[in-house]
């Protein structure tokens, strides 16, 4: 009976996602003029449902203190305090709000995840597509560095790097930035290395174009497709690595909220059957999701493909 | 010399009468059993803990963990051993004496010991075994409580004298301590790498960070104890896979519990929580010789704005008690009842900021879990009560890893945890005399000094309690230690496990000797 | 071919330079950090005395460049020398760990590889149905999960009920099937981990070759597209997909600490934390290397098979 309840109470959520999406959808087709309105007039609805999510986090995220009933570190009354009008999602093992932790999670989680993930594919692809197209000597010695770099586990790496350079935001992002790019720089210059031998790179050499235009012009529109999809998983990896990295003492600078911290700290509550730790790790999950949903829409554009 | 309660053993006592010490406190467990079954012989234990490294090793200079204390104290013997009413009782030796000034100390050895290897415990081990301790070559965490041991020889075959640089009447209290396990000696040198013992359990097997499995000594000398006919013990890090391995009953006993859901384990059929509260506390240790902390006020201040309820209620759930910003426990022989107890009242910490000619005053306070459990949960809560008296805490997350070594005594304000000792004068001069190795507050109190040294000689009872009442005083008015809560062991076990009515208190898990001391019902 | 076996040859080499570079990051890396072993084990207990004495007996306070050539002339005669901590061997510290950590790698790799392999290729096929989107989207939320969660709610599911044990204790007498179910919770969480990350880029890799004139030609051709993509498309999308499957591989072999603390397993991860936590540096150096050769060897597998299914690159003009 459980199992049946728990399966119509999803099949109402997709439902609702799903019209929420194809809502949306009409809204910017609508609103938007000329060929942008085309655009989004053909997307799927799973496109539509990902960007909208991934725009009421953006405002809950740029609003938190505004729809945050309490700030992210005020104790408010007792601990686990059940759900009522008050406390929305009742309270955490301090007494503090679970709403407006999550709300304001929202901000400090997306914006941190954000940040690391655009400098570990800046900072990736480019290195990556660079060897790849220059060969030789380059793409040797930073191959060798990146393995060197990826040979050593990375959660005992960044362990070993925050211990000694410290836990501040900055050094967070940057430790993360730079092991991530590593992954990054691997799969730009596979697949870049698969590109530079096509004929049309060939020509492109021989009509004598620069190296900047040769890697932003002939190879990046070939690689993306691949990096994209790299980048939406990428992105929500950033949650999980702070997360482990919580789990060894290590994350986020409390009583700042994050999700990954959230979970960590009331996981122990889920082998009890009490759902909780579900909050802050079902929006990860919603975010992963939505992005990615947005990710296989440009995906499929960027394919080509007319079905 | 019938009553043994550990508040009213006189000082003759202390020093003369250890047989018959010995004797009930071997009894008074068992006869007090009431709803209890009798123990019996059988069964393997399996107990799950939350520590354990693939570090560890039989070298008594490094046991540091709960894992390889009590699996130290199952495998090995120690000259007295502190029964579960907080008396003390001979083990290895059988009584001790001591010279009015209690300056030289005689332990008579037990005869009829052997060690696991069949080899007879005799003095030269004893002396052997804490000698290991002693020196400039040692290593050990228990050499700054040898130290004061000038000389150490026998006296016939089984009589081995201590000679002390000053008296101290609570000698025989220190030589429980889980380090200093006697073990056997080849030419005046124990092996730190064997896993010999006279305990009554002998190691199987024991893969560090992982299992160990014991086996019942089968020539163990106390009758009454060691019941299982074997231990299984196991590192469980994570305190949900510890939960988890208790409720679908792979182990039968796991400690410690995570308070967060102690509630809920509860409920779950066919488990007990057994807490025992005694000198376990946990700390805010202040560099009493940096601003703003130089200023006793400042201190004053930030001692009222602590609310320390809300830390019992929130980070122990409500498994331990307030802490009156000194170091001893309510349960100790010479716990001061006429100090006052100070609440949180952020009126008097303005007060106290006033008189340092302060308005507000902004401090960094450093934690990590590896402090204690919820250390950084407690230092949040502090920070938020504390910001209404113009206080602001700023809570510095450390890293678990090498928080002894790089936070511990080197930040100006730190999360310290303390197992407590089993004497006032133990646990003071380990932690508040003026350059002590572990004065985490570097405090420097004259007078406090002064009675220190006075206390431990002291012959007479109503004095010496006067002495530990003042010194409580001063550490709670004066001390650089903001002591909020006093925590209790808290243990969980399947109801097949049975232990005595009164369980010690003076570490986890009876004392670390649930294994001998515990049965299967 | 015999340029595939240069290849080999030369990174093999390579491959030993990175170790080498390895063992030194990685001394540089432990030396960096505060305190030290003598420290680490006294903890709370340490005095400067006990930890001078404790150092002096440990040859700790030699110089650094002394201790890490004392170090790497014993490694290069195969001698990785003995724990600080515990004066016990690494070969016997390391051996029972190496294989259980390798067992479990392989467990969960053999379910995970073919089912992401399928799941991605299907996805390709029913692109943008409701197959794809199911599938996605519960492949990500398993992902989006942090692993030690995943485990809790599979041991709240599986273990609670009986089904499974929650603890993956096994040692020399557990027979192979026995391990199998001992250790099927940890597989399975690792395989929820690691397969969205495959199963994507597998889906992805296909799909970008679609557009591609060639398999236009195939499908005007009137070709069955399930036999368009496994014959014609899969074999180019090769290269990516083999790429991302040894990073993953080599992520269940050495980066799966939390899965081994969770599930009380001993294998080389909780070695490697334990010892780093206390500067125990023969071993995180043994440890690490370990690892390092791990993915030095699987990368260059990948890279083996990344060439030879792209004859473009065996034969670069």
């Amino acid at each position: 009976m459980e199992v049946l309840t728990t399966l119509f109470w999803i099949a109402v959520a997709v439902s609702v996602g799903m019209a929420a999406g194809w809502l949306f959808l009409r809204v910017l087709a609508t609103a938007l003029p000329g060929r942008a309105g085309r655009v989004f007039r053909s997307a799927p609805i799973s496109a539509g449902f990902g960007m909208l999510v991934i725009l009421i986090y953006l405002l809950v995220a740029i609003l938190a203190p505004a729809i945050a009933p309490f700030s992210e570190r005020e104790v408010v009354g007792g601990q686990f305090l059940p759900w009522d009008a008050t406390h929305l999602l009742g309270t955490d093992n301090l007494g503090r709000d679970m709403f407006s932790r999550l709300v304001y999670g929202a901000r400090n989680t997306v914006g941190i995840a954000f940040v690391t993930t655009a400098l570990a594919f800046l900072l990736g692809s480019v290195l990556g597509l660079l060897a790849a197209a220059v060969g030789g000597w380059l793409d040797q010695v930073l191959s060798r560095v990146v393995d060197v770099l990826m040979a050593i586990p990375a959660l005992v790496f960044s362990l070993l790097l925050l211990t000694i350079f410290g836990t501040s935001v900055v050094t967070l992002i940057l430790v993360i930035a730079v092991i991530d790019s590593t992954r990054v720089f691997r799969l730009a210059r596979s697949v870049g290395m698969n590109i530079v031998v096509m004929d049309f790179i060939e020509a492109a050499r021989l009509r004598g174009e620069g190296l900047f235009h040769l890697i932003v012009r002939e190879i990046l529109p070939n690689a993306s497709a691949p990096l994209i999809a790299e980048f939406g998983l990428r992105f929500c990896f950033v949650f999980l690595t702070i997360s482990a990295l919580s789990f060894l003492g290590l994350g986020i600078q409390p009583p700042t909220a994050d999700w990954g911290s959230m979970v960590k700290e009331n996981a122990v509550l889920i082998t009890f059957g009490d759902i909780t730790p579900l909050l802050p790790a079902g929006c990860i999950a919603l975010l992963t999701v939505a992005v990615n949903f947005v990710v296989d829409w440009m995906l499929h554009r960027a394919s080509g493909l007319k079905e | 010399m019938t009553d043994t309660k550990f508040g009213q053993v006189s000082r003759r006592g202390l020093i003369k009468g250890a047989t018959a010490m010995t004797a009930a406190g071997l009894i008074l467990p068992f006869g007090a059993g009431g709803a209890l079954a009798e123990p019996k012989r059988g069964g393997i234990l399996r107990l799950a803990q939350g520590s354990g490294s693939t570090t560890d090793s039989y070298d008594p200079a490094t046991w540091d963990s709960q894992f390889v204390q009590v699996l130290n104290t199952a495998r090995c013997g120690f000259l007295t051993e502190i029964a579960p009413d907080g008396s003390l009782v001979g083990e290895v030796a059988e009584s001790w004496e001591a010279t009015p000034d209690a300056k030289v100390w005689r332990f008579k050895i037990r005869k009829g010991i052997t060690f696991h290897s069949g080899k007879d415990l005799t003095a030269e081990d004893v002396i052997a075994s804490i000698n290991y301790h002693r020196g400039p070559d040692s290593k050990s965490a228990a050499k700054p409580i040898v130290d004061p041991i000038v000389e150490i020889t026998t006296d016939g075959p089984d009589v081995v004298v201590f000679t002390l640089e000053a008296g101290n009447a609570d000698f025989p209290f220190i030589m429980s301590d889980y380090h200093l396990a006697i073990l056997p000696a080849n030419d005046g040198k124990i092996d730190p790498t064997s896993s010999d013992g006279c305990g009554g359990y002998v190691v199987e097997s024991w893969e560090p960070g992982v299992t160990a499995r014991l086996r019942r000594y089968e020539n163990y000398w106390k009758p009454n104890r060691a019941w299982f006919d074997g231990i299984e013990m196991t590192a469980i890090h994570d305190a949900a896979a510890r939960q988890n391995a208790l409720i679908t009953g792979e182990v039968d006993v796991i400690d410690p519990v995570d308070l967060n859901t102690v509630a809920l384990l509860q409920r779950a059929p066919g488990i007990r929580i057994l807490s025992t509260t005694g000198t376990q506390h946990y700390t805010f240790a202040m560099d009493t010789r940096q601003a703003p902390f130089n200023d006793n006020n400042v201190r004053l201040a930030l001692k009222y704005a602590i609310d320390r309820q809300e830390l019992v209620d929130k980070i122990l759930n409500g498994y331990g008690s307030v802490g009156n910003d000194h170091p001893i426990g309510p349960s100790q022989r010479y716990f001061n009842k006429d100090l006052p107890q100070r609440t949180y009242d952020p009126d008097k910490a303005k007060y106290h900021l006033k008189q340092a000619g302060l308005d507000s005053v902004s401090v960094q306070l450093s934690a990590a879990d590896a402090a204690f459990p919820g250390a950084v949960d407690a230092a949040l809560l502090y920070s938020e009560k504390a910001a209404a008296a113009g206080i602001n805490i700023e809570v510095v997350r450390e890293p678990n890893d090498g928080y002894w070594s790089n936070v511990w005594m080197k930040k100006p304000w730190s999360a310290v945890y303390w197992g407590g000792r089993p004497t006032e004068d133990w646990m003071f001069t380990t932690a508040y005399a003026a350059g002590a190795a572990w004065n985490d507050s570097f405090w420097d109190h004259p007078r406090f000094n002064e009675l220190l040294v006075a206390a431990r000689s002291e012959l007479d009872e109503d004095k010496r309690r006067a002495m530990y009442y003042e010194m409580q005083e001063i550490v709670s008015n004066e001390g650089g230690v903001v002591v909020p809560m006093f925590a209790s062991y808290v243990m969980a076990m399947s109801d097949r496990v049975a232990h005595p009515e009164q369980v010690a208190a003076n570490w986890t898990l009876d004392g670390f000797r649930a294994v001998e001391r515990w049965w299967f019902a | 071919m015999s340029k595939i076996w240069i290849m080999i040859a030369k990174r093999l080499g390579l491959g030993v330079l990175t170790l080498f570079a390895i063992s030194i990051i990685i001394f540089l890396a432990t030396e960096l950090l505060p305190g030290d072993l003598a420290r680490s084990i006294l903890g709370q207990s340490a005095t400067e005395e006990t930890v001078a004495a404790f150092q002096r007996e440990l040859g700790l306070d030699q110089p650094a460049h002394v201790r890490y050539a004392q170090w790497l002339w014993g490694a290069v005669q195969g001698d990785f020398g003995t724990s600080l901590a515990n004066r016990r061997p690494i070969a016997d510290l390391i051996g029972t760990r190496l294989a259980n950590t390798m067992f479990l790698a392989i467990y969960a790799a053999a379910i995970a590889v073919p089912l992401s392999l399928i799941l991605g290729i299907m996805a390709a096929l029913f692109r943008n149905t409701w197959f794809d989107r199911g599938a996605n989207a519960v492949a990500l939320s398993a992902i989006s999960f942090p692993e030690f969660f995943v485990a809790y709610i599979l041991i709240f599911v599986l273990a609670q009920s009986g089904l499974f044990p929650s603890m993956a204790r096994i040692d020399s007498t557990t027979t192979f099937a026995d391990a199998l179910y001992k250790t099927f919770l940890p597989a399975l969480t690792l395989t929820l981990v690691v397969t969205a990350h495959m199963m994507r880029m597998t889906r992805a890799a296909i799909i970008n070759l679609l557009a591609s004139p060639y398999i236009e030609m195939a499908q005007l051709k009137g070709m069955p597209p399930a036999r368009i993509i496994l014959v014609h498309a899969l074999p180019n999308a090769l290269a990516p997909i083999i790429t991302v499957i040894a990073l993953n591989l080599a992520y269940l072999i050495t980066g799966v600490v939390v899965v081994e603390a969770v599930f009380v397993y001993p294998g080389l991860g909780q070695l490697m934390v334990d010892s780093v936590s206390k500067r125990d540096i023969p071993v995180v150096q043994a440890v690490a290397l370990i690892f390092a050769a791990a993915y030095v060897l699987l990368n260059l597998l990948a890279d083996v098979l990344a060439t030879l299914s792209n004859p473009r690159l065996i034969h670069p003009k």
